[in-house]
């Protein structure tokens, strides 16, 4: 007989109420990572100290991320009778004006405000989520992120947390695999495969024990929202893992987790203690014939380990190297057994799908790429940050609507989308949809969410060097036109940016990357020159104007025959 | 064997998997991995000599020769590339006396770069032992090693 949380729940929910209705107000810092580069720990220090000396009686709480990163520190105040009013760029001499006005003195600081949440409004003060940030934005898997306390189970469990294991293990677990596979859920680790299928490969597959591992390896440049899903909300992951090895038949799961991001390795070992208390890790979980443990491996930093065979190597104390394939996992992953190899994102999703239901996580989305994608938005923008849209938003609503365009009024040149095995857009292909699919034709992709925006001051010339000395740096070795081809277009691009470059360059670095692409077993050989071929083929003026004229058109390159480089610009001096 | 290494292998249990999560204790209790440890990591975990050094090379964690007091990582990743990432590498370069990879004679600082560090909308930045530092210039990061003058910032 399965078991439900709800005690548990009751009292979580009851202590939730609580602190929601009473009249003492309540400060939330943010103190993900984001927050902590650029000064949250000091904020909430200066918070802390501010509130005991001038006796201000209030409760102060650490939440995760609102993935409002350009505005960070942020610091959200409930103070009835007002909704909560976020409020950004806190600086710790800000934080103790902020709180005198507004937990003092009742006046509700509007102009460091972002926006208020909840019911009510506050004059002088936009809904948060209607400002332009916000609009198109739909927050599902980020939903719970920035206002809750990442270190409380009980708050987790106040937002419904763990209603989807609860619901699958009331169902079969082929009836979890249909209701994934109607929900239309894609691996969000770049690839997009169906996820119910992996699963029904793995369900299918002989043998015992299998394994189900939380890919949370995230070395793309550019991507950081699954460490900020760990960080911030990291029990909605660990409900996504159980129902994935209720699904498939798993009784061991393993999180693999780079050691460098060690404030998600806190949150999630800090998380797993909770489980078990709770009876949600272990024997019968929930009363249910359902036994699941869940250990952390530590990363110990190689870009390739992102790849699920070489992750697995890695697991079984191994160099990271890609396995040849098939066998795929499902079949033959770790020490020979079924193993699903899934990204954190994606078992964050599988989560929401079994509380709320498929036909609720399809209907955004398009036809072949149902529900939600958070994506990172960086570069040279306005508002970078981590946002969820709908699959399918076209790239102009993120990077002009969302992210405001460049800042200063500097002309858009180019969206890198997809990370390392992306491409560079130009302009004219913003209005694409941001999916799985419509970026490939581009010579792009939507990879694991990398959005970097770049303006007419970067030199894509320059930007495809960074993605050659990213690839070659980042090659595991194994497959020979990958180890040494990237090593030659590194060498051919760095001739090509410090003006010794020649014009037969250009075809020589598509024919090599062609070569390294095809003779490459993962997908890092296979695409980690998309960014420097599609800059090409987007921007060949560019390339064009370096190696024919040494000019570097972005004034970036130092080419050490161009003549405008012969003089010092008047602004150098 | 050497007196650390004993209760770090005390809690494995001698297994060729555990080859990383011990390296990973090894270099936490030394700072790097000594050679003369190796040899014995690769008896207890029953991986020949020259698998643990394949495995110790692979990883960009692992290190040979012991590591200043500040760990310094520039990211090099897309978004702090295109804001500045090599001007403050250069900063940093220039101000320690030190290139990317080396570590100062006096042991206070090491200095590398990433390929990511994560945190790529308040780029560009870097990484001091543990802490990320955002939206980094040099002028900023001249001023950060002047304050910290080889004292560890620890997180909380």
């Amino acid at each position: 007989m399965v078991r439900n949380l709800d005690e548990l729940r009751r009292r979580a929910r009851q202590q939730w109420d609580a602190m929601a209705r009473s009249a003492a107000p309540r400060i939330l810092v943010g103190t993900a990572t984001c927050g902590r580069a650029v000064g949250a720990l000091e904020t909430l220090q200066a918070i802390e100290d501010h509130t005991r000396q001038e006796g201000i009686e209030c409760t102060i709480v650490e939440v995760g991320c609102l993935g409002l990163c350009y505005a960070e520190p942020v610091v959200s105040i409930v103070r009835p009778p007002w909704p909560m009013i976020c409020y950004g760029r806190i600086t710790p001499e800000v934080a103790r004006a902020l709180v005198d006005r507004v937990v003092r003195d009742g006046d509700p600081a509007s102009p460091w405000a972002l926006g208020s949440v909840g019911e009510g409004r506050v004059e002088g003060i936009p809904s948060l989520f209607e400002t332009p940030v916000f609009r198109g934005q739909v927050r599902r898997t980020l939903g719970n992120c920035g206002f809750l306390d990442p270190g409380q189970i009980d708050h987790y469990l106040a937002q419904e947390g763990y209603r989807g294991l609860e619901r699958a293990l009331h169902m079969a677990p082929d009836e979890v695999l249909d209701e994934v596979r109607r929900s239309g859920l894609r691996g969000k680790g770049g690839a997009g495969f169906p996820t119910w299928r992996k699963w029904k490969f793995a369900r299918d597959a002989p043998g015992a024990p299998k394994y189900v591992i939380c890919n949370a390896s995230e070395g793309d440049p550019g991507v950081y929202h699954n460490k900020l899903l760990l960080e911030s909300d990291p029990h909605r992951v660990l409900e996504g893992m159980l129902i994935a090895g209720y699904a498939v038949g798993a009784e061991e799961g393993y999180i693999y987790c780079p050691a460098r991001s060690w404030l998600a390795l806190r949150r999630l070992r800090a998380a797993l203690r909770q489980m078990e208390r709770c009876g949600l890790l272990g024997e019968k979980i929930l009363g249910a014939s359902f036994d699941f443990h869940i250990k952390i491996k530590e990363g110990a930093g190689s870009y390739v380990c992102g790849e699920e065979t070489a992750l697995i190597e890695c697991l079984e104390g191994k160099r990271g190297m890609p396995r040849l394939r098939p066998p795929f996992p499902p079949v033959t992953g770790l020490w020979a057994r079924s193993t699903v190899v899934n990204n954190v994102e994606t078992l964050a999703a599988v989560a929401l799908i079994l509380h709320h239901g498929a036909s609720w996580f399809a209907d955004v989305g398009t036809e072949n790429n149902r529900g939600t994608k958070v994506l990172c938005l960086s570069g040279n923008v306005e508002r970078g940050g981590v946002i969820e849209v709908p699959l399918g938003t076209p790239l102009r609503h993120l990077v002009e609507a969302i992210g405001g365009g460049p800042p200063g009024g500097k002309r858009l040149k180019a969206v890198q989308c997809g990370g390392p095995g992306g491409g560079c857009l130009p302009p004219s292909c913003l209005d694409t949809p941001a999916d799985h699919d419509s970026l490939l034709p581009l010579g792009a992709s939507l990879g694991s969410g990398g959005v970097v925006v770049l303006d007419e001051t970067v030199c894509l010339v320059d930007l495809a060097h960074n993605t050659a000395e990213f690839a070659c740096r980042e090659s595991c070795g194994q497959c020979v036109p990958c180890r040494l081809g990237t090593r030659q277009v590194l060498e051919i691009s760095r001739d090509i940016v410090e003006g010794r470059g020649k014009p037969a360059d250009l075809d020589l670095l598509v024919d090599l990357a062609e070569g390294i692409r095809l003779g490459s077993l993962c997908a890092h050989g296979q695409t980690a020159l998309k960014p420097l071929l599609s800059a090409l083929g987007h921007f060949r003026d560019e390339f064009e104007a370096h190696v024919r004229e040494a000019r570097c058109p972005a004034g970036v390159c130092s080419l050490e025959s161009c003549p405008s480089r012969q003089s010092e610009p008047s602004w150098a001096t | 064997m050497h007196p650390r290494l004993r209760p770090i292998l005390d809690s494995f249990q001698g297994k060729p998997e555990e080859l990383i999560p011990i390296l990973q204790r090894v270099q936490g209790a030394f700072g790097y991995l000594p050679a003369e440890v190796l040899a014995d990591v690769s008896r207890f975990a029953r991986v020949p000599e020259s698998s643990v050094y394949g495995v110790a090379t692979f990883y960009d964690q692992f290190r040979f020769t012991p590591i200043g007091r500040r760990h310094i990582l520039v990211c090099r990743g897309t978004s702090c590339h295109v804001r500045g990432a090599a001007d403050v590498l250069r900063a940093i370069e220039d101000h320690l006396g030190i290139k990317e990879g080396q570590t100062t004679p006096d042991l206070a600082y090491s200095l590398e770069t990433a390929p990511c560090l994560g945190a790529c909308a308040r780029s560009p930045c870097m990484m001091v032992n543990r802490k990320v530092e955002a939206g980094v210039t040099p002028a900023s990061v001249r001023a950060l090693l002047r304050k910290a003058n080889g004292h560890g910032a620890e997180p909380r």
